[in-house]
């Protein structure tokens, strides 16, 4: 490839060269997820805006304005943006260990492991709650084994350890699943040549793992930013975040206007926060020859890595997995009488939901999530990877996330209320608003992966005689899985536990599991709680299989993973 | 190819998924070219498949339902969408949201002939643009095992509550999102007037009164009568119907409640919920007979046993569990739809600045 003579390229003229390639490739690849996102997003959130605020005249809109440079206001969005910041921070503290452990060793129940860490990202606010106040409150087993008599209910640090609980599996999910592509010889050649452990770790590990460490950061960030369930049930009432706030306009004052205000308030700083996140993720990517797992991961051997092996998993299992057990076994207290009775429908209620109808509902429309999630990540991501102006449609992609729920739902309501479109009631809608939440995830799984690829593994197949889409299939793809597994695991996870937007666009005879948990929660009697704990026990279930059989596809003719 | 067996499964899974038109669905739709009416309710909205069948029969009508969340999201839908409302019929606005909607022009009036049954106090709209079709008294439960075991009298009234033997034993829900809690301040706003309710509040906060976001956290994680609490305090806002609902959900048969709800004069609030047609609706005459069938003996005794509130018809028969067990509230606090809609914010703003600050 080199010619002698020539001065050779360098990572930045590289990418720069791939940039000044014909533009219509990036359009035509680019074209169906934008339209997808103009007409599920952008239109629906134009009609609640249009509606809320076009109503307001001059002296409404200096009002609106005055009341969102009030000192409350003000502190609403500092709280806010620094409870995000600080369950950012502890999350990726406690989650890069774990990161690290699961990356590095391959070991026996590794995958249960990973498994069962991702399973509280997907369980509704509501059933969370009652396991972490369990674990927080004065009759805590930590209380009595510890001898201490905390309660940490209803305060700041219930939020941030919840913060952690929900989303320590997206450090794991995307730092881990870039980190084991990492070629490991690279950082045993740091140490081969005399570098400490650490100094191998901070100079040559962390700058190759800091597209994935950027990418969680920022997602997790969103997610905190964002935060509805867990400030509003687990912090109390002494706690409000922009979208609870957002979420109490809306419905209880009717002030449009100024929940629409909120929400574009809300939407601009997420829009800075990814401006700021895609110049720098161009800068630290760099190429790498992604492994496959089976290379990068070892068995353990010395006792150390045992001991620390063991106490990651303990941890894990302490943070992630301890609460849902309470939940788990007060489902089972009765034996299965509270299983049984899920089957039955004594009063012959109009909206029974037989558990595994509720199954099938949120399976179908989280595999239809998850494929249609897929497919426009897929062609996001490659029309995105090369960079230029990009970072532009990047960080539009990005928006949804940082988007009220409420407020997108009422836009749905809105604009899609008229044929063609008209959505309304209709479980498509539910698979759309769960895209939008899903898509993002995808792209941000595959982007690090497809811009590590080095072009001249590319230009190699090229050179052989391989045509564009013969690339994407032998080269691309197979390098890629990992992330696609990765995206695709979040989109399932993000779809079946959603419950905020669908709740507002639901059938009540096409029940998820999420809202017949809510169903029961809503009544008294022991009856009705340990038939909640049972269906959430069954959410659990049947995501940690989804996660497991997801996990377990390859494409065809490629190694093991 | 190594592994098509699990890629060939998946693949048959996802295109079998969306092949399939529907998901499926829990309710078996007739099957006669049966014209449709859409009632747009509330998610703990539930009733008999019978006593569905029977009007659909009568009719050849289809029934669809619609959930739009809690009653609070389901008023906002409906007045955003009132030029192409979602559903013909609104079932379970309450007396809290009604001025609301009442204002936005949501609702056409129908005078239903069987509102003959309904009590005078109910009818809060005399232009029938809604109609009562049942109500629901928030009142303070408390547990029996708790009160007996402190050999503790049962607060009988609102300004008890402040008293030093019930320091600390009270949970309330959070008026800004809660519809009990909101209930709650009402009561206090009625009891002690707009003067006085807040030196009320600031003394049951000396009390070391708990305020949670919502009904089901107060009830499953404070309150020491609920099944599985780590909670403590033996007073809750909830219904008068909890005690009964107690009885009737247990695992195991039992005689008394485990719990009671404190009924007496100025201490509890009524939730009245109504039923209207919406403008523009599609099936006028569908929906009209729907209003009839909703206040007949037949859905009104069917009723209490899903929806644990009382029927708004004198003539239903209730079930035993709620003849032994639920107590509705003798004069109930009384605040007017039109005093809610304006001073809510006002209210729940100056509950926050006392209470939680």
């Amino acid at each position: 490839m080199d010619h002698p003579g020539q001065p050779k390229l360098t990572w930045r003229e590289t990418r720069q060269r791939a940039r000044r390639r014909p533009t219509l490739e990036f359009a035509l690849l680019l074209a169906i997820p934008l339209i997808f996102l103009l007409l599920f997003y952008f239109y629906p959130l134009g009609e609640i805006l249009r509606v809320s605020l076009l109503s307001q005249d001059a002296g409404g809109v200096r009002q609106l304005v005055a009341r969102l440079l009030a000192p409350s206001s003000r502190r609403l969005i500092a709280f806010t943006l620094g409870q995000a910041l600080l369950s950012t921070f502890l999350t990726l503290l406690a989650g890069l260990p774990g990161a690290y452990v699961l990356a590095k060793y391959d070991f026996p129940g590794r995958r249960i492991l990973q498994a069962l860490a991702t399973v509280p990202f997907v369980l509704p606010t509501v059933v969370v709650a009652a396991a972490l106040n369990a674990v927080l409150g004065p009759k805590s087993p930590l209380n009595h084994w510890l001898g201490t008599s905390f309660d940490l209910r209803y305060t700041f640090a219930a939020i941030l350890i919840a913060h952690v609980f929900y989303n320590y599996a997206v450090v794991l999910r995307l730092v881990r699943g870039f980190w084991v592509t990492l070629d490991p010889r690279l950082e045993e050649a740091a140490r081969t040549l005399g570098a400490s452990p650490w100094r191998a770790f901070w100079h040559v590990t962390l700058p190759l793992l800091a597209p994935a460490l950027l990418t969680a950061t920022t997602l997790i960030f969103i997610f905190c930013f964002t935060s509805f369930g867990v400030v509003l049930i687990l912090g109390g009432p002494r706690f409000a975040t922009l979208e609870v706030a957002i979420y109490r306009q809306t419905i209880h004052f009717a002030n449009l206007p100024l929940a629409a205000a909120l929400s574009l308030v809300q939407i601009l700083f997420t829009f800075g926060l990814t401006v700021v996140y895609t110049r720098l993720q161009r800068r630290v990517t760099r190429p790498l020859d992604l492994k496959p797992q089976w290379s990068t991961q070892r068995p353990v051997r010395k006792p150390r890595e045992i001991i620390l092996v063991v106490v990651n998993a303990v941890v894990m299992l302490g943070l992630l997995t301890y609460p849902l057990l309470v939940l788990v076994g007060r489902s089972f207290d009765e034996g299965l009488h509270y299983y049984r009775a899920l089957f039955e429908n004594p009063r012959h209620s109009i909206f029974y939901v037989p558990p595994l109808a509720a199954i099938g509902n949120s399976l179908h429309i989280a595999l239809r999530t998850t494929a249609l999630a897929l497919v426009l990540g897929l062609l996001t991501a490659l029309a995105l990877y090369r960079g230029g102006v990009a970072w532009l449609f990047d960080t539009l992609f990005m928006l949804p996330l940082g988007t009220s729920a409420v407020t997108l739902g009422l836009g749905y309501l809105l604009a899609f209320d008229t044929p063609p479109l008209d959505l309304r009631g209709t479980p498509t809608l539910i698979v759309l608003a769960h895209t939008l939440v899903g898509l993002p995830f995808v792209v941000r799984g595959l982007l690090p992966a497809l811009q590590a690829i080095r072009p001249s593994l590319r230009e190699a197949a090229a050179v052989l005689g391989a045509r564009r889409l013969a690339v994407f299939l032998e080269v691309d793809l197979p390098i890629v899985w990992r992330a696609l597994a990765v995206g695709a695991v979040f989109a399932f996870t993000v779809s079946m536990g959603e419950f905020g937007a669908t709740s507002m666009i639901a059938r009540p005879e096409f029940p998820t599991i999420p809202i017949a948990i809510y169903r029961f929660l809503s009544r008294p009697g022991s009856l009705n709680y340990g038939q909640a704990m049972a269906m959430a026990t069954i959410l659990m279930a049947v995501c940690s299989a989804g996660f497991l059989a997801i996990e377990r596809l390859r494409p065809p003719g490629t190694q093991p993973f | 190819m190594k592994h098509w067996l699990p890629l060939f499964a998946l693949a048959a899974l996802v295109l079998g998924c969306t092949a399939t038109a529907e998901p499926i669905p829990t309710a078996q739709p007739t099957v006669v070219e049966p014209r449709e009416l859409r009632i747009m309710t509330y998610s703990s909205f539930d009733i008999s498949e019978e006593v569905i069948a029977q009007f659909e029969e009568a009719h050849n009508a289809r029934l669809s339902f619609l959930d739009a969340g809690d009653t609070g999201q389901m008023v906002s839908q409906a007045i955003l969408s009132k030029d192409n409302p979602q559903a013909d019929v609104l079932y379970g606005i309450d007396n809290t949201f009604l001025s609301r909607a009442l204002e936005a022009g949501i609702f056409e009036p129908y005078r239903p002939a069987a509102l003959d049954h309904i009590p005078d106090t109910l009818e809060l709209d005399p232009e029938y643009r809604v109609v009562p079709v049942d109500y629901g008294d928030v009142c303070l439960n408390y547990d029996r095992a708790y009160f007996e075991d402190n050999a503790l009298p049962i607060p009988q009234a609102l300004d008890d509550l402040t008293a030093p033997q019930y320091r600390g034993l009270l949970v309330v829900e959070n008026p800004a999102s809660s519809s009990p809690g909101l209930a709650f301040l009402l009561t206090t706003v009625a009891v002690f007037g707009e003067d006085g309710y807040l030196d009320f509040w600031t003394r049951l906060r000396d009390n070391d009164v708990l305020v949670v976001d919502s009904w089901d956290t107060a009830y499953y994680s404070e309150f020491s009568g609920g099944a599985y609490s780590e909670g403590t305090r033996p007073l809750v806002v909830s219904y008068a119907t909890s005690p009964a609902a107690e009885v009737y959900f247990s695992e195991t048969p039992i005689d008394t409640p485990p719990t009671g709800a404190i009924t007496g004069p100025g201490t509890c609030f009524r939730q009245i919920e109504f039923v209207g047609i919406l403008r523009n609706a599609r099936n006028r005459d569908l929906a009209e007979a729907f209003v009839e069938f909703v206040l007949s003996d037949t859905f009104q005794s069917d009723i209490p046993l899903h929806m644990w509130v009382f029927p708004a018809s004198e003539t239903a028969t209730l079930p035993d569990v709620f003849v032994a067990h639920a107590v509705e509230a003798k004069e109930p606090a009384v605040v007017s739809a039109e005093a809610i809609e304006q001073n809510r914010e006002a209210w729940i703003q100056a509950w926050t600045d006392v209470v939680l600050k």
